[in-house]
């Protein structure tokens, strides 16, 4: 049996039925790790000897015949910006690079009680900041698909080590598309929850009401899958929602379920920035979607054209507040011999941030700095309103909106790292969902010329990924865009 | 320059520490004294990854106190970042109230002299979350105890409206006393409970002209007297700096001073009024507060009779002097103990003075509170109603009182074991008062005569009487038959 072909949901149904061991699945991806990280650079740090441990385990409570959960044996990676008490927690930065978190993120408890695996922490840009994985301080990453290419980001070392089948599911974060973006570039599924479906405790934060834990799979059915297992109200998250107004449900259950009477949004406007192949492929899906008898409903959502200018606003004010406490004095990176306290917070802070970092909790600053503070932050959360509105208005008529995840397919490593803006526009399509709190998956709808693969959006109303998945789930059914495997599988 | 003369204008905002289990944000214990950073967890360390929750008991508290000082209480309200770097402060931003404080637009009621009061109005009430400690201990470093960190505060700023040392003092103890009544603060000033930091300023009249002096911030002052004293040291620095440079109140030169203990001054701490600039937002990590109203009706519902009011009442009820209305009212439960022992059927004078002159010195011995001496309130109600009827004398009142502390037996069985009844049988008495002037003719004469030597005579007479009952014999009555048999 070739252990990497099988699905997460597969897997775990050989595990359980004992045709394959959880010591054999752990010692046959470690086996890969070893001979395909040293070109992906997907992990930051792996744990080979607990996962086997772990895995050990799981093997002996099935041949007892205990009950296991519903993620038995399967190894996960997860972003490296969510605490866990085995090694460390870096979030990509030098400021953390020796970071021991005390406590394990809610996320990484329920991963626990599944009986998944945890084998290791996966790349990301520095803090979650960045659309490349580029801004890691610790780790270079490329992409499976064409190693000359960035993975996308910041999720980007999650998502292709998925790709790549160095492990059988991620988990990333998205604050303006971390886990869609790269999940695009890489061909692999990747959805962002609605904010406030998945608890965020532990998961080091970047933008507080933009981010939002996911899962990154190979196939839309492991997405419910690991979904099933993450999801719910959280006591240590406030912002976590209460399922009595926002009930969970079986999202792997109901998954082949069509959607009946389905109605489709499209934005053509907002489109008309993406690259001609990308929106060839969009056109291709809805087609096949109307093949489906689907109904297709071009709309107008016209604050989406101020969604990067509110994000890059938001983000930052959030984040150079987030980001205050990492000042050398309790914790992580503390600059040698400083002159006086002062020089403690500064020499530390600037020696430990990268380059996009410091830019960002610049922004930040300055557009929560009085006198500002109304002409930026205050404004930014009035067009966020407006988005919202547009949102709201849409799903008025429609179940869902597609759109592109990017304007591009990957582009090259080092193309726009010295272009901050040019980097942030590759978040065009996906900053919207962050800012009205929807839900929204990127899974795979084609290639580029250059074999890249094409990611597809969908978005829909918050609490709704029951639907969300089914309708993504009725196009990955009629295609075979997610089997493809990057050519270092073969 | 006779014509020179001064108000002084004083603001205070006050820090009260809330007496909660646990911590604001997150289920450390609240506890003062333990071993440095053992009071800690992820949360309040500022850990990477961690987030908030609410502690619903602080604003319960905070939401009381709120009501107590008047103030209207929000509907809405919410959560800021406040942001500052400082090693006491973890995540370096403090969670705290900006824009919407839970109370606003409130006011104390203090008492100056006899039968006056004033109202001190309240700006604003709002909770946040303490910082820790910096220690420094000897060498060249610093130690940092987070033991503190996210003990609820309740912040209150009141309005430039008290125009002395004094009245400054009796409104922060008057504070002290409204939330150790709401119970929502021990306010032990020794545990830094309360911290007051008073806003000075003098408004100088000369030649008919008003000037002001510029506004001194006093930081972090721990003791009522630092605080007065603070305050009268001020009034003089600052009249003398006018005096002497003129240098008038303007928009940014507040200057910040210490308050040095030993020396009795205030410190100059930062000269200008620095452009803190605190960067407040809302924090994306809590949601916003609403209250309904039933949830607040409830929370009014817990509301005690306020301690001024209490006070002034038993003035007024209960004629007592205002001195023991005070001293009555210094604690809710002597307060309560008192008018439970009322409420028993007891003389209020006589239990006021059972109480502030028996139970009180008692309990100052023992350490506790007059309620938890164990003598039960209806017992203190009898012991006085015995007294007033003239069962026994005030002076074994006291005997009686002691006795129960002691043993914790009813009053009846301690009067009758230690045979404290007055004899005020007056056919019993007239016996003997008979036999008491059948001994002492010369008295009797000396009785007759006027002035001094007669009021001394019959003093002896009734001594004479008090003796042969070995002290039962009810004086009253005594004096009655002696005043009867010598008219």
């Amino acid at each position: 049996m070739v252990v990497e072909e099988l699905s997460a949901k597969q897997l775990c149904d050989k595990i359980i039925a004992r045709e394959i061991s959880s010591v054999e699945v752990i010692k046959a991806i470690f086996k890969r790790i070893e001979r395909f990280d040293s070109i992906i650079g997907a992990y930051i740090s792996t744990f080979e000897e607990q996962a086997l441990t772990k895995a050990q385990e799981i093997d002996e409570k099935i041949a007892d015949g205990r009950s296991v959960g519903k993620l038995a044996g399967v190894p996960i990676a997860i972003k490296d910006n969510m605490c866990a008490t085995f090694g460390s927690t870096t979030c990509a930065s030098k400021i953390l690079a020796n970071f021991q978190a005390p406590y394990n993120a809610t996320v990484v408890e329920k991963l626990l009680a599944a009986d998944a695996v945890l084998i290791g922490k996966a790349n990301m840009d520095e803090f979650a900041m960045g659309s490349s994985t580029e801004t890691s301080a610790l780790k270079k990453t490329v992409n499976p698909w064409d190693n000359s290419r960035v993975p996308g980001g910041s999720s980007g070392g999650a998502a292709a080590a998925v790709a790549a089948g160095l492990c059988f599911a991620a988990l990333g974060s998205d604050t303006g598309g971390s886990i869609r973006q790269p999940a695009s570039f890489c061909g692999v599924v990747g959805l962002k929850p609605t904010y406030g479906r998945v608890s965020r405790y532990g998961l080091v934060a970047y933008g507080s009401s933009l981010d939002q834990i996911g899962p990154i799979t190979q196939n839309v059915s492991d997405c419910a899958l690991m979904l099933n297992v993450i999801v719910g109200h959280d006591p240590a998250d406030s912002t976590s929602v209460d399922e009595r107004t926002a009930p969970v449900c079986d999202y792997l259950g109901q998954l082949d379920e069509t959607v009946k009477n389905l109605k489709i949004a499209i934005v053509p406007q907002f489109n008309a920035g993406a690259d001609q192949k990308v929106r060839d492929s969009l056109d291709e899906a809805i087609a096949i979607y109307k093949n489906l008898g689907v109904q297709i409903v071009e709309v107008e959502m016209p604050h989406l054209n101020y969604a990067i200018a509110a994000y890059y606003v938001i983000a930052t004010a959030e984040a150079s507040s987030n980001l205050a406490r990492y000042d050398g004095v309790h914790y992580g990176h503390r600059t040698q011999s400083p002159q006086d306290y002062v020089e403690v917070y500064s020499k530390s802070r600037e020696e430990g941030f990268g380059k996009e970092v410091k830019r960002r909790i610049m922004l930040g600053t300055y557009a929560l700095s009085s006198g500002y503070y109304d002409a930026y932050y205050l404004k930014a959360l009035k067009v966020r309103n407006l988005i919202r509105g547009d949102f709201t208005k849409v799903f008025e008529t429609c179940d869902c909106i597609m759109m592109p995840v990017a304007p591009t397919t990957a582009f090259k490593i080092g193309e726009k790292i010295n272009d901050p803006l040019t980097m942030y526009l590759s978040d065009i399509y996906t900053i919207a969902a962050n800012l009205a709190g929807v839900p929204a998956i990127s899974i795979p709808c084609g290639f580029d010329d250059r074999n890249l693969p094409i990611g597809l959006q969908i978005l829909a109303p918050a609490f709704e990924e029951h639907k969300l998945m089914r309708i993504a789930r009725m196009f990955e059914s009629k295609t075979d865009w997610h089997k493809k495997k990057p050519p270092i599988l073969e | 320059m006779s014509d020179l003369g001064y108000k002084v204008v004083v603001g205070l905002e006050i820090h009260v520490q809330l007496c909660t289990k646990s911590k604001m944000f997150c289920g450390c214990a609240v506890e003062f004294g333990a071993a440095p950073n053992s009071k800690v967890c992820p949360v309040c360390l500022g850990m990477p990854g961690v987030l908030p929750v609410m502690n619903k008991q602080a604003i319960e508290y905070a939401v009381l106190t709120a009501f107590a000082l008047n103030c209207k209480v929000a509907e809405f309200t919410k959560w800021d970042r406040k942001s500052y770097y400082y090693p006491d402060l973890p995540k370096n931003y403090q969670i705290s109230q900006y824009d919407l404080p839970l109370g606003a637009e409130g006011f104390i009621e203090i008492q100056l002299g006899q039968g006056t009061s004033k109202k001190i109005r309240i700006r604003r009430v709002h909770l946040e979350e303490d910082a820790g400690k910096n220690l420094h201990t000897a060498g060249n470093y610093s130690q940092v105890d987070l033991n503190r960190t996210g003990t609820p505060l309740l912040e209150i700023v009141t309005e430039p409206d008290m125009n002395s040392p004094a009245e400054v003092r009796v409104l922060a103890i008057e504070l002290q006393r409204i939330v150790r009544y709401l119970g929502v603060s021990e306010a032990d000033m020794q545990k830094g409970h309360m911290r007051f930091e008073p806003n000075v300023n003098l408004a100088v009249t000369r030649g008919g002209t008003e000037y002001k002096t510029p506004i001194v911030e006093v930081k972090n002052l721990n003791s009522f007297r630092a605080l007065e004293k603070s305050i009268e040291y001020e009034i003089g620095r600052q009249l003398d700096e006018f005096l002497e440079t003129g240098r008038l109140m303007e928009m940014g030169n507040k200057s910040t001073r210490g308050w040095d203990d030993v020396q009795e001054v205030t410190v100059l701490q930062r000269e200008k009024e620095e452009a803190h600039d605190y960067r407040y937002f809302p924090d994306p990590d809590l949601v916003p507060v609403t209250f309904n109203q039933n949830w607040l009706n409830d929370i009014k519902s817990h509301l005690c009779e306020q301690p001024l009011k209490k006070q002034m009442r038993y003035v007024r009820e209960y004629k007592l002097s205002d001195y023991d209305a005070g001293v009555l009212t210094a604690e809710r439960s002597r307060a309560e103990f008192f008018e439970e022992a009322v409420r028993e059927g007891g003389d209020p004078k006589r239990i006021c003075n059972i109480i502030t002159q028996d139970l009180l010195k008692l309990a100052n011995e023992k350490g506790c509170g007059v309620a938890e001496l164990g003598v039960p309130a209806k017992e203190v109600a009898n012991l006085a109603q015995m007294v007033v009827m003239g069962d026994i004398s005030a002076s074994s009142s006291t005997l009686v009182i002691e006795e129960m502390v002691e043993t914790q037996q009813p009053s009846q069985l301690i009067v009758e074991e230690h045979d404290l009844i007055q004899k005020s049988d007056a056919g019993e008495l007239e016996q003997i008062v008979d036999l008491v002037l059948a001994e002492n003719p010369k008295a009797i004469e000396d009785v007759t005569s006027d002035g001094k030597k007669s009021k001394k005579a019959r003093g002896f007479l009734l001594g004479q009487v008090m003796q042969k009952t070995k002290g039962q014999a009810n004086p009253k009555v005594v004096s009655e038959i002696l005043d009867r048999k010598l008219r």
